[in-house]
């Protein structure tokens, strides 16, 4: 489902000397549906980078990543919105929305993104929130003002809202309470069973390995870090 | 599919200045571009000469009309243009009053461009123009007062809904939420966003403000002098720019 073949990334700092950073050189692997695969390494090793590579985030200088046969490296910004709408989801760090805009309907947004009715959208996000216990209150309001855990879990039923065949969790249990990493963990093993093809960090190595088939460190690819 | 605009080297000169220089995109049905830039760096005159405002010195502006399929309209003739400036296209206008009639009624300016496309019921006029006011959040008990009594935030919004009403298709923005106080902005922006995503339009914004363009725009394309100097997928230009203008114009913006 994700093919990574020879993928290399550099950073050009053109206002700082014109430094050229390399940060990953010549990965490839290669994540099936239904797997979970682990990226591992120090910090600063480019876990993230290589995540924001595979999301067509940061551009990629060398190589190949094929999601669901699209090209990322080579495709026009339309197909790669295409392919984050349709195939591939992303649970990031941070929780990035419109100001304003309900909690409830900002989990619902990526259903209706693809054309789900608004009801059927608002009813998915609904049991969203519930599972990762947002108390009902909280969902006509702006996430922006809550918690730094509240935030993180909007964005876990966010991400979690479509059934995406791919996807990329950054530390989907950081900040999260004993109760809430365990529905989470839960989430991301149903989607395992339907079939989902998902890259993730997690620092909790007791997540990782009950949900994570292999492990990828990704230091060996980073030059200048390779212990 | 075939891009709904499809901008072919415009070049616009003023003089020996250069406006914009060898300008080319496509623009496919949904889409929403930004185009981000210092001032001076010719994304207003882009715009204007995609709008029809200008006429460029050089290139293609076609669109996939209705009825014909793609036309390059600039050399189509001005009625044709025109018709399309009132039916298919929308221009939002930094300054609401460049783009409203100030001694018309906020009714009458959502109800003048249905006339323009042959509506005459003045019943059926005066009920979508009081469901455009509704949409864009104006109280309908303000319908008939005009726009000079109005605060800034709402004549922009009473400016969207006279654009919006007749169903375009494609939508230019200058700066549409320049000028505005923060919080006013972030209604607007959420208004923006809902209607783009539920009309399904496809719009090109000209902004200087990146986390305007971050919140609405698919694409982005940086301009310095003139000239294209990136383009990509919004959130990739913002986070991993690759030229140095781009770098230099993401790190300066202040955190909050």
């Amino acid at each position: 489902m994700i093919e990574l073949k020879d993928v290399s990334k550099t950073f050009t700092l053109h206002n700082q000397g014109s430094a050229v950073i390399e940060v990953i050189s010549n990965v490839s692997f290669a994540v099936a549906p239904g797997e979970c695969v682990a990226l591992t390494g120090a910090s600063g090793a480019g876990k993230s980078t290589l995540m924001r590579m595979i999301y067509g985030n940061y551009l990629t200088q060398a190589g190949e990543i094929r999601i669901g046969g699209l090209d990322v490296v080579r495709s026009e910004p339309r197909d790669i919105i295409k392919l984050r709408r349709d195939v591939l989801g992303y649970v990031s760090q941070f929780l990035r929305v419109v100001p304003r805009v309900p909690t409830l309907d900002v989990v619902a947004e990526p259903l209706r993104a693809l054309g789900v009715p608004t009801d059927e959208a608002r009813d998915r996000a609904s049991a969203l929130l519930t599972q990762l216990n947002i108390p009902e209150r909280l969902w006509s309001l702006s996430p922006t003002t809550f918690s730094g855990g509240e935030q993180q879990r909007v964005n876990i039923a966010r991400g979690f809202a479509h059934s995406y065949p791919a996807m990329l969790l950054d530390e989907p249990t950081a900040s999260l309470d004993a109760a809430n990493r365990e529905v989470v963990l839960s989430l991301i093993e149903d989607a395992k069973a339907r079939g989902a093809a998902i890259i993730g960090i997690f620092h909790d190595e007791a997540a990782r390995t009950r949900v994570c088939d292999r492990e990828i460190d990704v230091g060996r690819f980073t030059p200048g870090m390779a212990a | 599919m075939t891009p709904l605009l499809s901008v072919q080297g415009i070049t616009k000169r003023y003089g020996a200045h250069i406006g914009c220089a060898d300008v080319s995109f496509d623009l496919y049905p949904g889409e929403v571009m930004g185009i981000v830039g210092e001032s001076g760096s010719g994304k207003s005159t882009l715009l204007n000469c995609m709008a029809g405002h200008l006429t460029p010195d050089a290139g293609q502006v076609v669109f996939d009309t209705r009825t014909n399929g793609p036309r390059d309209t600039i050399t189509m003739s001005e009625p044709e243009r025109r018709m399309l400036g009132r039916t298919d296209w929308a221009f939002v206008h930094q300054h609401a009053r460049d783009g409203l009639r100030m001694g018309v009624s906020a009714g009458g300016n959502v109800g003048e461009r249905l006339m323009a496309v042959g509506e005459r019921n003045y019943g059926d006029i005066r009920d979508k123009a009081t469901d455009w006011l509704g949409r864009v959040e104006i109280d309908a008990s303000r319908v008939d007062d005009r726009p000079t009594t109005f605060s800034g935030g709402m004549q922009q919004r009473l400016q969207i809904a006279r654009n919006l009403v007749t169903g375009p298709r494609l939508v230019f923005m200058d700066e549409p939420t320049g000028g505005l106080d923060v919080s006013v902005q972030a209604r607007l922006l959420d208004l923006l966003r809902g209607l783009v995503r539920d009309m399904g339009l496809s719009a090109i914004i000209v902004t200087h403000d990146l986390a305007v363009v971050r919140l609405l725009a698919d694409r982005l394309m940086v301009m310095k002098s003139g000239r294209v100097v990136e383009a990509g997928l919004t959130d990739q230009v913002l986070d991993d720019p690759q030229h140095a203008y781009s770098q230099l114009l993401v790190s300066s913006v202040l955190q909050v």
